[in-house]
Parts: C-alpha cells; sequence; structure tokens
C-alpha cells in the first residue's frame, strides 16, 4: 500500500514510521470494490472532493463542507460519515462505498424507487445522501420505528420536502421489503 | 507541490514516534474538528499523524471502580452499552452529538483536545475528576481535566503528545445531562450541565458547560444538594431544588456571543440544573 516516499519527506520520519506511510500526493483508495489512483493530490484534500473533483463520482453532493448537512454521506468501512470531514489520504485501506456504488449494486433501488413514488425528490440534490443514510438505518433496523428513522436522518437536511415525503418513503420501503416484495 | 507525509500508526507508541519524528505533524482523530478547520482555511497541516487505526485507542474497559476510555472512542461507541449503564450522564451526552455521521466519526479525545466551551463531554468529565492519560517522547503523564484545559479551545497537551485515555471514578447513583440550543439534531449547546447523585458517598457533582471559558463545578451547588437531599428517599423538595438552581447559575461566568446572550445561558443553566436534579431524585411531596 504505500506510495513510494518521496526524497523530502524527511529521512527520520521514514525510518521511524516504516509502516503504514502514505504520501498525501499519490496514494490509492478502494471506493466502491476498485482501487482507484489518486495523484497530485494536496494533503488538506477532503474525501468528498477526491471523489468529485478527482475521480468523476458527483453522487455526494457538497453543500456545507462542515458536516451539517448530510448530503456528502458515505460510507467508510461500514459506517455512515460525511465524506467532507474525512480526510481524504486518512481513508487509506479503508473500504469506500458511495450512493454511485449502491445504486450499481441494486442495493438501494428500492429506496430510489420509494423516492419516486413518494414524492421526495424535489430539487434532488439532498437525494443521494438520505438514501445512503436510509440505507444504513434500514439495513442495521429494518423494523425501525417513526423515532428511530428520524433520528437516523437527523444529520441529513433538506429544504424543499420538509421531510413528510422523505418518511413516507421509508415506510413504503420497509413495507415492501416486509412483504417480500423487495424490486 | 511535493507530497506530505501522512503516518497511519497501529499503536499509541508509533504515533508517538511518528510526531516526534515529523515536524509539524498534526494529530487527526474523527476529523469533525480537524477537518472543518482545513475546509475553512484555518488550517493547513504540513503533515499528519492519523490516529483511527490504532485499536489500542478505542476501547471502554470498566473495572470495579473505574472506566477507562481510549481516545479515540467514538460518540457512537460511548452511547451505547457500558457507559450507558456505568455513565448514564456520558452516554446520554454523546448521544446528544451533532447527527449519526458526527457521532461515528466524532471522538472523546477530539472533544477533549479541542477543548471547546460548549464540549459535550466536558461538563460530566469535570464533574466526575476525570483523568487524563498522555503519552509523549519521555514517557506518559496523567492530568485532571481542569488541568488540562486552559482556556477557550487551549490545551496543555504538547505538540509531541498525544492523549491516550480519560480515566472516570464509577459513582453509583443517577447521572444527567441536559443542554440547551436551537432544536433538537445538530447543536452546539448554548448551557449545558451535568449532575451526578453519588448514593454511597451521598454526594453531588455539578459539571457546566458552555457559561465559561472552561468546564466549570459548581461547587456551592453541589454542597446545597448535599444537604437539600433526603438521602433516605432519594428525593429533593420544591425549594432545595430551586435553590440549587440559583446556586448553579451563580456558579457561571457566561459571555454574549452570537449563539445567545449572557443573561439567557445564565437564566437557562438554572432551569436545567434544576430539572436535572429533578431527573436524578425524585421530588419530595
Ligand atoms: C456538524 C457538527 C456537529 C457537531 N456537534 C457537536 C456537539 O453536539 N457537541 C460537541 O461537543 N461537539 C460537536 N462537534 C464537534 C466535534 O464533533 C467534537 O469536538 C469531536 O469530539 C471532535 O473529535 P474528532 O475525533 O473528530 O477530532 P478531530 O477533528 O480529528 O481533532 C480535533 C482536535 O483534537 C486533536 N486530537 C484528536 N485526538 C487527539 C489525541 N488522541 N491526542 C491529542 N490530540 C488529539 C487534533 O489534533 C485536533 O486538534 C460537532 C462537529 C460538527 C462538524
Ligand atoms: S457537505 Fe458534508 S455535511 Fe454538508
Ligand atoms: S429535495 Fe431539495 S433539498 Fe431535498
Amino acid at each position: 500500500m504505500p506510495a513510494d516516499v518521496p526524497a523530502d519527506v524527511p529521512e527520520r520520519a521514514d525510518a521511524a514510521l516504516g509502516v503504514g506511510v502514505v504520501v498525501s500526493d499519490r496514494y490509492e483508495l478502494d471506493v466502491n470494490g476498485t482501487m482507484r489512483e489518486v495523484d497530485g493530490a494536496w494533503l488538506g484534500e477532503t474525501l468528498l472532493f477526491v471523489l468529485r473533483e478527482r475521480l468523476g463520482l458527483s453522487g455526494a453532493k457538497n453543500a456545507c463542507e462542515q458536516g451539517e448537512c448530510g448530503s456528502c454521506s458515505v460510507l467508510l468501512d461500514g459506517v455512515v460519515v460525511c465524506a467532507c470531514l474525512v480526510l481524504a489520504v486518512d481513508a487509506v485501506g479503508s473500504r469506500i462505498e458511495t450512493v454511485e456504488g449502491l445504486t450499481a449494486s441494486g442495493e438501494v433501488a428500492d429506496i430510489q424507487r420509494a423516492f419516486v413514488e413518494s414524492g421526495a425528490v424535489q430539487c434532488g440534490f439532498c437525494t443521494p445522501g438520505f438514501v445512503v443514510a436510509v440505507h444504513d438505518v434500514l439495513r442495521r433496523r429494518p423494523a425501525a420505528g417513526d423515532l428511530e428513522v428520524r433520528e437516523a436522518l437527523s444529520g441529513n437536511l433538506c429544504r424543499c420536502t420538509g421531510y413528510g415525503r422523505i418518511l413516507e418513503a421509508v415506510r413504503r420501503v420497509q413495507q415492501w421489503r416486509a412483504s417480500g416484495a423487495r424490486e | 507541490m511535493r507530497g506530505a507525509l501522512v503516518a497511519q500508526p497501529g499503536t499509541v507508541d508509533e504515533a508517538v514516534a511518528a510526531l516526534a519524528a515529523t515536524p509539524g505533524a498534526q494529530l487527526l482523530a474523527g476529523g469533525t474538528d480537524f477537518c472543518v478547520e482545513v475546509n475553512f482555511g484555518m488550517r493547513r497541516p504540513p503533515a499528519v499523524v492519523a490516529l483511527r487505526r490504532v485499536a489500542e485507542l478505542r476501547r471502554i474497559e470498566m473495572t470495579p471502580s473505574q472506566a477507562v476510555i481510549g481516545a479515540c472512542t467514538t460518540y457512537a461507541d460511548m452511547g451505547g452499552e457500558p457507559l450507558a449503564t456505568a455513565f448514564p450522564g456520558l452516554a446520554a451526552a454523546a448521544r446528544t452529538v451533532g447527527s449519526p455521521q458526527i457521532r461515528n466519526a466524532g471522538t472523546l479525545g477530539g472533544n477533549v483536545a479541542t477543548a471547546s466551551p460548549a464540549g459535550d463531554t466536558l461538563p460530566l468529565l469535570v464533574a466526575l475528576d476525570a483523568r487524563m492519560r498522555l503519552r509523549g517522547p519521555t514517557g506518559e503523564r496523567t492530568v485532571s481535566l481542569s488541568e488540562l484545559v486552559t482556556g477557550v479551545k487551549r490545551t496543555g497537551i504538547a505538540p509531541d503528545e498525544v492523549l491516550v485515555d480519560v480515566v472516570i471514578d464509577r459513582r453509583p447513583g443517577p447521572q444527567e445531562f441536559l443542554k440547551v440550543g436551537t432544536r433538537n439534531a445538530m447543536v452546539i449547546a448554548i448551557a449545558s450541565v451535568a449532575v451526578v447523585v453519588d448514593v454511597e458517598s451521598r454526594e453531588v457533582r455539578v459539571g457546566l458547560g458552555s457559561v465559561a471559558p472552561v468546564p466549570l463545578r459548581a461547587r456551592d451547588a453541589e454542597a446545597h444538594a448535599r444537604e437539600a437531599i433526603d438521602w433516605d428517599a432519594l428525593s429533593v423538595g420544591e425549594a432545595g431544588a430551586a435553590r440549587f438552581g440559583e446556586l448553579v447559575a451563580s456558579a457561571c461566568a457566561p459571555i454574549t456571543d452570537h449563539r445567545s446572550t449572557a443573561e439567557y445561558r445564565r437564566h437557562a443553566v438554572q432551569v436545567i440544573a434544576r430539572r436535572a436534579l429533578e431527573r436524578c431524585v425524585r421530588r419530595a411531596c
């Protein structure tokens, strides 16, 4: 995994660190099961920036860059986090799943359909983040009650729907999944 | 621009060595404070030592008398067992932080090291006289939270030190954490209070957040509560509870800022302190 350490990295550091050294301008990330090379990056780039601007994955949205809106939600080692608060280079060695990966695998197809059928997509900006967050909670707690769902989605903001339609979409998915009508 | 070094140590000793070997390197835990500062141009780290993979930093160890909580323990880890039973006030505080995304990433050590007056774990830690264990190139030292946090977002953590864990003593009895903010989710407290009622030693401990530059104890209120509580019935009278709120309010030194006025903070902390006490012990009829 460690990329070649360039000459200007202090020698002592190199020696002291040995394992687990990553150099911030060239590294590989495991995104949706594929190793993707990142080249020429700055240390301070977030995972959100790298996904969108370097790897062309624009599903995670950038709205606030301060963890407030959840539109950048991704799964990092299976846990939902804000990609805008992950230093991209610190994600080396971790499993990153974005909404694109979840979509391609069909895991969230019913969530997407429920959002459309419930009118939970209006401008759509918040939708990818919500899809990731809904996927996360229903995977852990398939029968989550209303309060639990609200709590699970409390890190995702929507300026259009007033949330009612989003909660309705979640209930729809729960009904489909409970009745085995998964699609 | 050439690459900067990012170390992903697997042990605390490796992290300390990496810090020592890399001039200017900064520690990164969950990134929920760190990355906001980077994103808004307030921090430009020349190198980073990332702690997320240091397994020994992410642990909760319970002994009959204490809990040892690793610095990289997340809020999600702290919100449930074993802390929910042993330290209900700390678990409650952890559950009020940010959102699920923030609680999955943000850590106890990051909260202490950031030392924001609004840090939600700090009122309980100060109430419990928590000890912070730090490791640096010359060895380990243990300090109390009040020694460590010296001002608004200022601590005595040296640039080459890693906060390893936080040690708190078990106190049998009810605990409560309450905070006031503008809504339920994602709230930075404008006033917060932790109340610990120790039914064995029959003492009450009170920690306050967001009402002074550093987390505070409310000693007069503690002494008053000790007397006001009927320990056999574990209850408190109306007048006793009200006086408790007043004494808590008089302990704080709030400021006016964009979140709240000083007057409102003082009022709010009085209300929530009384409420917290009344949730811990029954109201005497
Ligand atoms: C949207 C949002 C909501 C939030 N809501 C709350 C809230 O409700 N309550 C609250 O209290 N906080 C809140 N925060 C702030 C933040 O989540 C916490 O302070 C969190 O505990 C920081 O931990 P971290 O692991 O993310 O630290 P990082 O951001 O990784 O690091 C923060 C600082 O601590 C230092 N540091 C980290 N670990 C160590 C260590 N082991 N030893 C020495 N130094 C260390 C770092 O160098 C850095 O200076 C919120 C933040 C965001 C973005
Ligand atoms: S862009 Fe990450 S939470 Fe808003
Ligand atoms: S649909 Fe527009 S922000 Fe949610």
